[in-house]
């Protein structure tokens, strides 16, 4: 209940984002409610939709979750593409180098990825507490540096067999993707549902039933206190980075071996950045990340059908999300004006 | 020409910083306001410069009532602060300060501002090198550089807040003879200080300020003992104390010297025995916070020792002083104790010594309500910290508090509490103590250093300047020695 008390300027936010959208398309020249519908229809309106929708909302649900953790320390992981980024690197590096059966190369893939994206977190979290780097610079820095050398690695030292070409590296041997369910016919993503689903609950379960998500929070909401509690604050901030940074490392995984199954320059399909969306929307709770996520890549897979049938650019959906946040954030602000309650106490970094 | 305050009232919360504030200051007076810390000296003051603005009534400057909204208002209308931390820019020159904050086309015409500053300077008989740097300046001449600024915006009435700290002597005389100069062109000099003595040198006439009233107004010279009554008022101590139990000493300090920002402590030796109740009495600022954090461990000193129970913790870490019994409570309970949005239960489970990986909550709540209850806590195990009252705040922190500690370091226990919890506060240090733990505490409130402490030590400007039995003393004397002045 107390859930949904806080969720309710979140919703009728999203009803006058909804409103705003309808507007705009209305501006656009297009029909709003046949809009709105293609929408639904392009993400859920055939069994294949539904499986490219569920795919997408993985590695979303995977962010997503590690960024629960890092602002419950009270970290703005900028960083996170890069995270997803490096996590995808070592992944395909794993397929990419070593022979075996899929029960030995899928565990291997995503443990590599993990690895890959929590050694990119912990560099922002070594520059933040013992080089003094803002994590949001160090973050934006190592996304860069994340992004070049993808590019280096698609055009160089794993360029396609034949030309180099921006469009990706050779395509995985099958033993080095992530195996849907065929049997259901289209190939369902079970496994990086299972994935998503899972980080988001145990991520709601560290920070609710643990002492280790209780002393995280403490010092995301006050470092100075926890601190003089005799809490290792640096040690706490370097966890939520390892957890994080890992989480995206796997939404990296999920990118290279389940949805393009080779790497290419934009692995990350900015679900890392997304993902910062949608924890601020879902209130930096894990209880509403999995509807939120779900919506968010509705609107973007959706989106692809406007383009056919409206001829409307597929870059609205990102319109509406990008409204959505910046909506939802002012219905933030103004019930925050009228409640006494601090933000910190709120669930805010 | 007069400057005339009447009526004036500011709260923030229940607390009334200024409660009906009136008094008038002639032109060519060095006028000094006088008040213990949280009298409310520096709200009023920041009133009149317009950084805050009064919830009722006006100030008035040669008969015309000032509408005082910011600070551009109030220099406007010439009144000119000067802060205790100067408002300087750092990295900028001398003549980019100068030229800052003050009004003109977009272009910025350098050369005659370097001329207004020579001008205005040699007037005040400073000698300001425009081309350097703000941070190569020393505090006093970064106070020479403001004062020049503010006289040339035209400042009729200038407001110096505790202008002496941090300034060295030589300093200090070369400021007093540029406020007696400025006073006597005619300026209204509004001199703020808790420190009697400089009141006592430099002003013509005084106003006492204690809780957000005019306690006091005459022209000086006025004898110490009376601004001393005024300014804290008259002290009673309930009698029949009893002797602390002398135990083997707990904290020992050899010839410590300390260092943080502008405090200094230099050359300090204290022990503190089991069940030894040690009070430190001083100014804000005049070094018992910084000792406080020492012992705490959150503060190297810069040399010699520091022990508790016979153990040296010169270069132990802040965890270590944990482990070694010593627990802190600073003055900030949100800021430097209490987490906000966490709730009492959370809190509690934060600090037990449990340390289990799953947190069981139906018990973690059950040994709350048992906290609750025992501190009498007005609050449930699910309320957050930022909303209980300041003395429930404390209560938690008290409840906070490790069964094993062999020193309690306290700042201000008592700060913002109404006597009752006050009260309650005490009752629970002192049973601490009767288990032998040390306390050693700061406070502000003569009458709680009197009444609980063994021994009262006093601070002033970084150094101890008397250590008197807690028996043998009384406010009227801590009064003279908190403002740096033995008893005559």
């Amino acid at each position: 209940m107390k859930a949904l008390r806080a969720a309710t300027p979140t919703l009728v936010s999203l009803v006058a984002a909804l409103a705003f959208g309808v507007v705009l398309l209305l501006l656009a020249g297009a029909p709003p409610f046949e809009a709105l519908w293609l929408l639904v229809q392009g993400s859920f309106g055939s069994a294949s939709k539904v499986s490219a929708t569920l795919l997408a909302w993985s590695p979303l649900l995977l962010a997503s979750a590690g960024l629960v953790v890092t602002f419950a320390a009270g970290l703005w992981n900028i960083g996170v593409e890069g995270q997803i980024i490096v996590g995808a690197i070592a992944a395909s590096w794993v397929a990419r180098s070593f022979p075996g059966p899929v029960w030995v190369i899928l565990p291997a893939t995503i443990l590599a990825g993990a690895i890959g994206g929590l050694i990119w977190a912990l560099l922002a979290g070594a520059l933040k507490t013992y080089g003094g780097v803002h994590e949001i610079f160090g973050g934006l820095g190592l996304d860069f540096v994340a992004a070049g050398m993808v590019v280096y690695l698609v055009l160089g030292p794993w360029k396609r067999t034949g030309v180099a070409s921006t469009s990706g590296t050779d395509i995985f041997r099958e033993e080095a993707w992530m195996p849907g369910l065929d049997a259901l016919g289209t190939g369902w993503p079970v496994i990086p549902v299972a994935l998503g689903l899972a980080s988001v609950l145990i991520v709601w379960l560290l920070l609710r039933g643990t002492r280790f998500g209780l002393r995280l929070k403490a010092v995301g909401r006050n470092p100075r206190s926890s601190f003089l509690l005799g809490i290792p604050t640096n040690r706490y901030v370097l966890g939520a980075f390892a957890i994080g940074g890992a989480l995206a490392g796997i939404a990296g995984t999920v990118q290279a071996t389940a949805f393009h199954h080779k790497l290419v320059p934009s692995i990350s399909g900015g679900y890392g950045f997304l993902g910062i969306l949608v924890v601020l929307l879902a209130s930096f709770s894990a209880a509403w990340i999995a509807p939120i996520a779900l919506f968010f890549v509705a609107i973007s897979v959706g989106s692809t059908q406007l383009d056919l049938r409206l001829g409307l650019d597929s870059a609205f959906g990102g319109v509406l999300q990008g409204v959505i946040v910046l909506f939802v954030m002012i219905g933030g602000a103004w019930s925050a004006r009228r409640s006494p309650v601090s933000p910190a106490a709120r669930g805010e970094p | 020409m007069a400057l005339e305050i009447r009526d004036i009232h500011k709260h923030f919360g229940s607390v009334r910083a200024s409660d009906g504030v009136t008094f008038v200051v002639e032109d060519g007076s060095l006028h000094g306001i006088l008040g213990e810390n949280g009298a409310g000296k520096s709200t009023l003051m920041k009133i009149l410069s317009g950084f805050y603005e009064a919830d009722s009534g006006v100030v008035d400057l040669d008969g015309e009532v000032l509408d005082l909204r910011s600070p551009a208002d109030a220099i406007q209308a010439g009144i000119g602060m000067l802060h205790q931390d100067p408002l300087v820019f750092l990295p900028f020159t001398v003549l980019d300060n100068f030229v800052l904050g003050s009004p003109g086309p977009v272009r910025l015409d350098r050369s005659s501002a370097r001329a207004e500053l020579e001008r205005v300077g040699s007037e005040l008989g400073f000698r300001l090198d425009p081309e350097r740097l703000a941070r190569d300046l020393t505090v006093g001449e970064r106070q020479q550089l403001e004062i020049t600024r503010l006289m040339s915006l035209g400042a009729k009435v200038l407001i110096f807040d505790e202008p002496t700290t941090g300034i060295s002597a030589t300093q200090r005389i070369q400021l007093f003879s540029t406020l007696h100069n400025l006073a006597e062109d005619g300026l209204i000099v509004l001199f703020v200080s808790h420190k009697l003595e400089e009141i006592e040198q430099l002003c013509d006439s005084v106003t006492v300020i204690r809780q957000g009233k005019v306690v006091f107004e005459a022209s000086m010279p006025v004898p110490s003992e009376v601004l001393v009554e005024k300014m804290f008022g008259k002290i009673f101590v309930d009698e029949g104390r009893e002797p602390a139990p002398l135990g083997a000493p707990v904290l020992e300090l050899s010839q410590v010297t300390l260092e943080e920002g502008t405090t200094r402590v230099e050359d300090l030796s204290l022990d503190c025995t089991a069940g030894e109740v040690i009070g430190l009495a001083g100014l804000e600022g005049s070094g018992q916070r910084t000792l406080l954090r020492a012992c705490a461990g959150l503060l190297k000193p810069t040399s010699g020792h520091l022990s508790v129970d016979g153990k040296n913790l010169d270069n132990a870490s802040y965890r270590d002083h944990l482990a070694a019994g010593i627990h802190y409570l600073p003055a900030g309970r949100l800021e430097e104790g209490l987490v906000e949005g966490i709730s009492i239960a959370e809190h509690l489970v934060l600090t037990s010594d449990d340390t289990s990986f799953f947190i069981d909550w139906d018990a973690a709540d059950e040994a709350a309500q048992q906290e609750i209850d025992d501190y009498s806590i007005n609050g449930r195990p699910s309320s957050p910290a930022e909303v209980l009252s300041g003395g429930n705040q404390q209560r938690l922190l008290l409840a906070m508090i490790p069964d094993e500690v062999r020193l309690l370091l306290l700042e201000h226990p008592t700060r913002g509490l109404d006597v009752g919890s006050a009260a309650y506060v005490w009752q629970r240090l002192l049973e601490r103590r009767s288990d032998g733990t040390s306390i050693v505490f700061a406070s502000a409130d003569l009458d709680e250093l009197l009444r609980y402490s063994d021994r009262i030590v006093v601070f002033f400007a970084g150094a101890v300047f008397a250590v008197r039995s807690a028996v043998d003393t009384d406010g009227e004397e801590l009064g003279y020695l908190i403002g740096g002045k033995e008893r005559a």
